[in-house]
């Protein structure tokens, strides 16, 4: 009895192991309350990513709400020219031409960070390489042949992929930036952090509304059990 | 004096309908025996979650769209635009997998306490209705956000029947009404999870219910109540199921909804297990997702189609799988009810079926890799053993004898001050010098490692004596 469980969580035990394979992803710093940090990532997504990508379900209006700007001012720093208050955010490119461009259509970017998780997004637009080989003339890491082209490489620099053997004799890829960008590293990490911090807002826009409330209804729910329990111990005091 | 108008009305209405006699014969006149432990709230709780979902599910119909096209967008809309929908509808998603792990731990409590013998084995049957029934109003339920997930997980499914011989092809484009699951598709399983199976589920509920209290119910000692009455004809272990059920369901009701408001508001999708990462991706019947998994409810049973090479014995072998329980107040010959007095080889066997359906749940999940098809293989004939063995290792075993009445066992609650007592070590408070005196009234309680090294000692013992 006592060998076949050991030999059970022996085996449980093997396929932890084996699941946890791949590229380790960088970890992102999702801080929701950060509003100056989602604020910013509002911004740059509509710079760098609102011309090929919708985010459909969401409107000028919530993000200004969320965020703790004033409507005005999003319509003036954020949401691009002629843009409405209450307009959702689309793409200007049409799905047609996408597909003849870049031979599918950029998917909305509504949900994506629900899909993907920040982490996987933060090190995708952290993980451009230069690859000859390649039809838009970068490649990704983390999402080989990818038919998205590199937005941000004037911020991040022409990154490298070097091959590289670690001291197991085991081979690695290497990412260097050889010719630097407009931002120092620490300033690009912090951009692409504070665009999934925005990401991950978008996914889910009440979160941080659907954790403040969970503390009362918790709270109330621990009251009613606390009742509850006496109440049963009252009527139970006479059955043996 | 005059009968007052709302004592008339009253009059009226009990004079054409029998509403005492129904409050008294399944509520306050009901009995239910007075042991029932932890494993009995799961009854009450099915409902309590049956409730919720009927309720957030007609909440979730009035800003749904079956339609291929609206589907997807209007599950969001309903999650950001909706006063509140995003709760109505987490309270959903997390109410199926709730409804799931209340429903396996209620058929557990079957199997601990042979709740499925004699005489209530049709109690049983309309419960494996009702776990069928639950089965596919979830499966069709899930493809209604037509998410990536959805979308592929019925293609998966319904392809299924295409391996039946014959009439395999047409059959599956009968249930699907197109060449892939397309809207209208999605159109009828938006009829079948609306109204035709919560009908079917709430009426199978209903017979579940008439025949539980027309046999009575069982306890953890697996004796018949009824067979030791009182001068007044009620049994002696019994209790009215009203106030003493009501007021004890009450607090699992609370427990529950601690946990259940846990997940919604703080991990509605609990790491991928109630709301699939891949499903929050738009159904495209051009881009296959890498890896299909059911939602983990169905794994145990998908990974059971996978362990078997050829599909059409997959499907034959995955539909076993749930046949097969049906058999069971027929496959146990065991003289005695409760696994308090049958014998070492039943506890082990039930041991082995507990850790085979979970380990078949987390293969399911996992990529069909070549050594994980060989464990699936392993846990699928452990999962056919349990039951196909049964009339076998029943017979065989030595059970204990019955008691005539219920043994009495003291809950937690009751044992927690004697446990206290033996882990802890009483010592006077220290205070300062001079003072120790007149403060020897107050007493400080710190860790006793030799208690506490007897207590796990006897816990160790316990449980590996309890297996024989």
């Amino acid at each position: 009895m006592k060998n076949l469980i050991a030999l059970l969580l022996l085996l449980l035990l093997s396929f932890g192991v084996a699941a946890s394979e791949g590229i380790e992803l960088q970890e992102a710093n999702i801080d929701l309350s950060n509003n100056a940090s989602l604020q910013r990532g509002a911004k740059h997504f509509v710079t760098y990513c609102l011309g090929c990508h919708s985010i459909k379900h969401i409107r000028y209006l919530r993000i200004a709400l969320d965020v703790g700007a004033d409507p005005k001012q999003v319509l003036k720093d954020i949401a691009p020219e002629g843009a409405n208050i209450y307009d959702q955010l689309h793409s200007a490119m049409n799905a047609h031409d996408a597909e003849k461009w870049f031979g599918t259509q950029p998917p909305d970017l509504s949900l994506i960070a629900r899909s993907r998780g920040a982490d996987w997004l933060y090190s995708y637009l952290k993980s451009y390489y230069v690859d000859p080989k390649s039809p838009r003339g970068v490649n990704n890491l983390i999402f080989k042949d990818t038919a998205m082209p590199n937005p941000l490489w004037q911020l991040q620099g022409e990154q490298h992929a070097e091959h590289k053997k670690n001291i197991w004799d085991d081979e690695y890829i290497k990412l260097i930036i050889k010719e630097p960008g407009t931002l120092s590293t620490g300033e690009f990490d912090i951009f692409v952090n504070d665009l999934v911090n925005f990401l991950v807002y978008v996914g889910e826009p009440v979160q941080l509304e659907r954790q403040r409330i969970g503390k009362y209804v918790i709270f109330f729910i621990l009251m009613f059990l606390v009742v509850a329990y006496l109440l049963k111990k009252e009527y139970w005091k006479d059955i043996h | 004096m005059k009968p007052s108008r709302i004592t008339e009305c009253n009059e009226w209405f009990l004079a054409r309908f029998p509403l005492t006699k129904l409050w008294n014969e399944h509520m306050a006149h009901y009995y239910a025996p007075k042991n029932f432990n932890f494993w009995y709230f799961f009854g009450s709780l099915a409902l309590l979650v049956l409730v919720n979902q009927i309720l957030t599910g007609i909440f979730l119909t009035m800003n749904y769209k079956p339609d291929a096209k609206l589907a997807f967008d209007s599950v969001e809309y309903i999650m950001r635009d909706v006063n509140w929908g995003w709760l109505i509808r987490y309270m959903h998603s997390t109410g199926s997998s709730a409804f799931f792990i209340v429903v396996y731990l209620h058929m557990f409590r079957g199997l601990l306490y042979g709740s499925f013998k004699h005489p209530r084995e049709l109690i049983w049957i309309f419960g494996m209705l009702l776990f069928v029934a639950l089965m596919a109003e979830a499966f069709m339920g899930y493809l209604l956000p037509w998410g990536q997930m959805s979308y592929w997980g019925a293609q998966v499914i319904i392809s299924l029947f295409s391996a039946i011989p014959v009439i395999g092809d047409d059959l599956s484009l009968w249930l699907r009404g197109d060449y892939v699951v397309s809207d209208a598709t999605l159109n009828r399983f938006f009829a079948f999870h609306v109204i035709a199976v919560p009908l079917a589920l709430v009426m199978l509920v209903f017979l579940h219910i008439v025949a539980l209290h027309e046999v009575g119910s069982n306890n953890p000692d697996g004796i018949e109540i009824k067979d030791s009455l009182d001068p007044w004809g009620h049994p002696v272990d019994g209790i009215p199921f009203h106030p003493y059920y009501t007021v004890k369901d009450l607090v699992g009701v609370g427990v529950f909804m601690l946990f259940f408001a846990t997940v919604i508001f703080y991990m509605p999708e609990m790491g991928g297990y109630f709301l699939e990462h891949a499903n929050f991706i738009p159904a495209d019947p051009m881009k296959t997702p890498e890896h299909i998994a059911p939602v983990w409810y169905f794994t145990p049973f998908y990974a059971i189609l996978r362990a078997i090479p050829d599909k059409f014995a997959g499907v034959i072998g995955m539909g076993g799988a749930i046949v097969v329980l049906f058999l069971l107040p027929w496959l146990d010959r065991s003289p005695v009810k409760s696994i308090r007095y049958r014998g070492g080889i039943y506890k082990k066997a039930l041991m082995l079926f507990v850790i085979s359906f979970l380990v078949l749940g987390y293969l399911g999940t996992q990529p069909a890799t070549p050594t994980a098809t060989i464990f699936a293989r392993i846990f699928t004939a452990i999962y056919f053993g349990f039951f196909l063995l049964m009339p076998l290792y029943t017979r065989w075993e030595k059970t204990k004898p019955v008691p005539k009445s219920l043994t009495t066992v003291h809950s937690l609650e009751e044992q927690l001050p004697a446990l206290i007592e033996e882990i802890t070590i009483l010592k006077p408070a220290s205070t300062e010098i001079g003072h120790t005196a007149f403060k020897g009234s107050s007493f400080t309680r710190s860790p006793n490692p030799e208690g506490i090294k007897n207590l796990i000692s006897r816990l160790v013992k316990n449980a590996i004596g309890s297996l024989d």
